[in-house]
């Protein structure tokens, strides 16, 4: 895992000083809320229906033990003894006090964490894949690359102020686990010709107007990942709309200028910011690698004694295969039924702490599906980890099935929304694991956002839900058909809303179609891209 | 708050709290990049968010002062104006003038600003707090300062 150095440590105890002295002059008056209100931002303050949320940063979703103690410990000295992991990898609490604010920052930077620029119209945390150095399939780790990007984007001069939020995504792998094209700049590391380099994918986005970016660049040497991104930054500085907060992100202009108008902009630019000699040494690149390097792993049994079926079963749907044949990723389910997707308690946070340790080098990863995993896990040590998960509550054998809803946190506590969310999904869980089914439907990814702004990724849910205001009534509309992976696509609106009982029901009908016209191996995504839509809308509105 | 009408394209040199050059202001008014385009006598040109940068660099040469606009401290679009003329090597002044903040300063100096004339002064203390704020910079900016990065591999 990365390590601050002197200088890292230097930086992130002066935001706190910073971000201190910020609330002693609002307190004092020397602020008004509107000049205060973008510095809390991009300290992840963010004002909601009852109280002040604050967003801290997981660099590409990699924690220590001893950092997910200290977010645990946070939940009880300034929340309420819990904590919700988001789907850009980061963690959110919900009832923070802004006077309470600096030294929570305080008590991060003693584990080299943050908050920085986590929401604002800045660069935002970069993400990654959440089975980064671990994962059979990627060509190199991606994280030095997103921490060599943290550090030139964090506090970066000139974009503090862009017209919108700015969000990164890197991978390294042909399978997309991070929905990279759904992001302001999605990168991916290739290689090409023997050398390793960086295709670039600008113009993403969910929100109100979903977009999969258009690849502009299909390789950018290492040592100009950063010139490459600071042009595509500047051009967007420069030209992205300012007058529209709904048209302002960056792919509004990359759709209205032309990604190849765009790109000619960025190349030009580009031309002339390699002249000006920006790049970090490639040397820093390599010492960010000397972080990311394997741990010792050791060889052990490749198998293990499945003969206790609920075991057998979490094994099956939870564990991912690794680079090394004697481990495995194990993922912890945040979604029991019935629960509240990507929330953890402080006690379940220790727990989760202490099996990294134990397990998994000291190592766990926040996933954008709002789950946990511990990515390298001895086979061998499988059924012990798993006692203890199931034990604690944490065992639910539901990764990518209905069950393992991304949901948004909605009207219970959003400002912006429409409906609820949480109930949604706390109900749809139910639902399917009362009836059985949700065990017979195998992959299907579903997703719920409290209003149009998307934070649930319902765009990209093969089965996608956004609460609506119908005539002061929450309702619900059903989307099919999206997905955030390699195959990216966006999801279609089925017809008219439901109500919240019309919803549930209106997924186990979804759901039923599906079963009944599934060809063997057939995802729920499959069958949808193979029939349409017309067999969904029959069973729905027919 | 300094109520100077008598310049109304620009900031005058009294406006300015804070200016980090040796030389004398220019004393003349600003004027519009579309008028500077056309009236080649000026020497200082004032800058919108809307502006075209770009247009001002082949005559950065007989420029002494730009003025950089900002009307509302949101609108990050000066930060990029100044590094854009710095780059293309610009050495007279650069002035923030507008909704110019204490939380900006540092930034801005960064980018290349080097005198402030912001709407309504600021706490003397507060800025200078602010201009010293940063030990390091992960980036390289518009002053010759080395970045982290370069301090580690030195
Ligand atoms: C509760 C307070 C929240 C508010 C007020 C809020 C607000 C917003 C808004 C206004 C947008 C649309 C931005 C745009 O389209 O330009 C957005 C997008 C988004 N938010 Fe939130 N959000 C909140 C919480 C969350 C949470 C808890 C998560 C993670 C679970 C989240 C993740 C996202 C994501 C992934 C997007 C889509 C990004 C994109 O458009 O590319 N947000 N949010
Ligand atoms: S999608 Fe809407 S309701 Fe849900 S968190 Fe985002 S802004 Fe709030």
């Amino acid at each position: 895992m990365y390590k601050y150095d002197s200088y890292d440590q230097q930086m992130v105890d002066a935001r706190v000083d910073e971000f201190r002295d910020q609330v002693e002059r609002r307190l004092a008056g020397k602020l008004t809320e509107d000049q205060f209100k973008p510095l809390r931002l991009m300290n992840g303050l963010y004002l909601q229906l009852h109280a002040y949320m604050l967003r801290v940063a997981v660099p590409y979703g990699t924690l220590s033990g001893a950092q997910m103690h200290i977010l645990a410990d946070i939940a009880d000295k300034y929340d309420r003894g819990y904590g919700h992991f988001t789907t850009r990898q980061n963690i959110q609490y919900n009832w923070i006090k802004l006077e309470d604010a600096p030294d929570l920052m305080a008590d991060l930077a003693a584990v080299e964490m943050h908050a920085i620029q986590t929401s604002g119209n800045c660069i935002r945390n970069i993400s990654s894949d959440h089975f980064a150095g671990a994962a059979a399939d990627e060509l190199v780790d991606p994280r030095p690359y997103a921490e060599l990007l943290r550090q030139w984007s964090s506090f970066h001069p000139e974009f503090m102020y862009l017209p919108r939020k700015f969000k990164i995504a890197v991978i390294a792998s042909d399978t997309d686990r991070a929905a990279m094209r759904l992001h302001d700049i999605g990168i991916q590391i290739v290689e090409q010709n023997g050398e390793l380099g960086a295709a670039f994918y600008v113009g993403g986005g969910m929100g109100r107007t979903p977009m999969i970016a258009p690849r502009i660049r299909d390789f950018v040497p290492l040592d100009q990942l950063v010139t490459y991104s600071e042009a595509c930054l500047r051009v967007y500085n420069r030209h992205g709309r300012r007058d529209n907060k709904y048209k302002a992100r960056i792919k509004i202009l990359v759709h209205e200028m032309g990604a190849e108008e765009y790109t000619r902009q960025v190349e030009e630019e580009f031309a002339h910011l390699l002249d000006e000699g920006i790049e970090p040494p490639l040397a820093e690149l390599e010492r960010i690698k000397t972080y990311f390097e394997d741990p010792a792993f050791e060889a052990g049994a490749k198998s293990i004694d499945r003969s206790d079926p609920d075991f057998a079963l979490w094994v099956e749907r939870n564990t991912v295969r690794h680079k090394h044949d004697s481990y495995v990723s194990a993922v912890i389910s945040l979604k029991p039924v019935g629960g509240i997707p990507g929330d953890a308690t402080s006690a379940q946070m220790h727990l989760m702490a202490d099996l990294a340790a134990q397990y998994s080098f000291d190592e766990c990863r926040v996933m954008h599906t709002q789950n946990i995993v511990l990515p390298h896990v001895k086979i061998a040590d499988l059924h012990t980890l798993w006692t203890a998960l199931h034990e604690a509550g944490l065992g639910e054998p539901n990764l990518d099935q209905v069950g393992d809803i991304i949901a948004c946190p909605g009207l219970d506590y959003c400002s912006l929304a429409n409906a609820r969310s949480i109930p949604i999904s706390q109900q749809i869980s139910e639902r399917f694991a009362a009836n059985g089914k949700g065990d017979t439907l195998g992959e299907l990814k579903l997703k719920i956002s409290g209003c149009i702004n998307a934070c649930g990724h319902h765009h990209a849910g093969h089965i996608g839900i956004l609460g609506v205001d119908k005539k002061g009534v929450e309702n619900y509309q059903l989307l099919l058909g999206g997905s955030e992976a390699e195959d990216a696509s966006l999801a279609k609106i089925t017809g008219p809303g439901f109500n919240e009982a019309g919803i549930v029901d209106a997924v186990e009908t979804t759901a039923d179609v599906y079963l009944r016209e599934r060809e063997d191996g057939e995802r729920f995504l499959d069958t949808y891209r193979r029939i349409g839509m017309a067999p969904f809308k029959e069973a729905l509105y027919g | 708050m300094v109520d100077s009408h008598s310049n109304p394209l620009g900031s005058s040199p009294d406006e300015v709290q804070f200016r980090f050059r040796d030389d004398d202001p220019v004393d003349h008014a600003q004027v519009t990049v579309d008028a500077f385009l056309e009236q080649s006598n000026s020497s200082a040109v004032r800058l919108e968010p809307g502006d075209d940068t770009q247009a001002l660099i082949p005559h950065l040469e007989r420029i002494a002062l730009v003025e950089v606009n900002f009307p509302s401290f949101g609108d990050g679009r000066g930060y990029s104006s100044a590094r854009t003329l710095r780059e293309a090597g610009y050495t007279g002044e650069l002035r923030a003038v507008g909704d110019v903040l204490i939380d900006q300063l540092s930034n801005m100096r960064r980018c290349g600003f080097d005198s402030f004339a912001p709407e309504i002064r600021l706490d003397e203390a507060d800025a200078q707090a602010a201009f010293d704020r940063w030990p390091q910079h992960y980036q390289a900016g518009a002053d010759t300062r080395r970045t982290i990065a370069q301090l580690r591999h030195e």
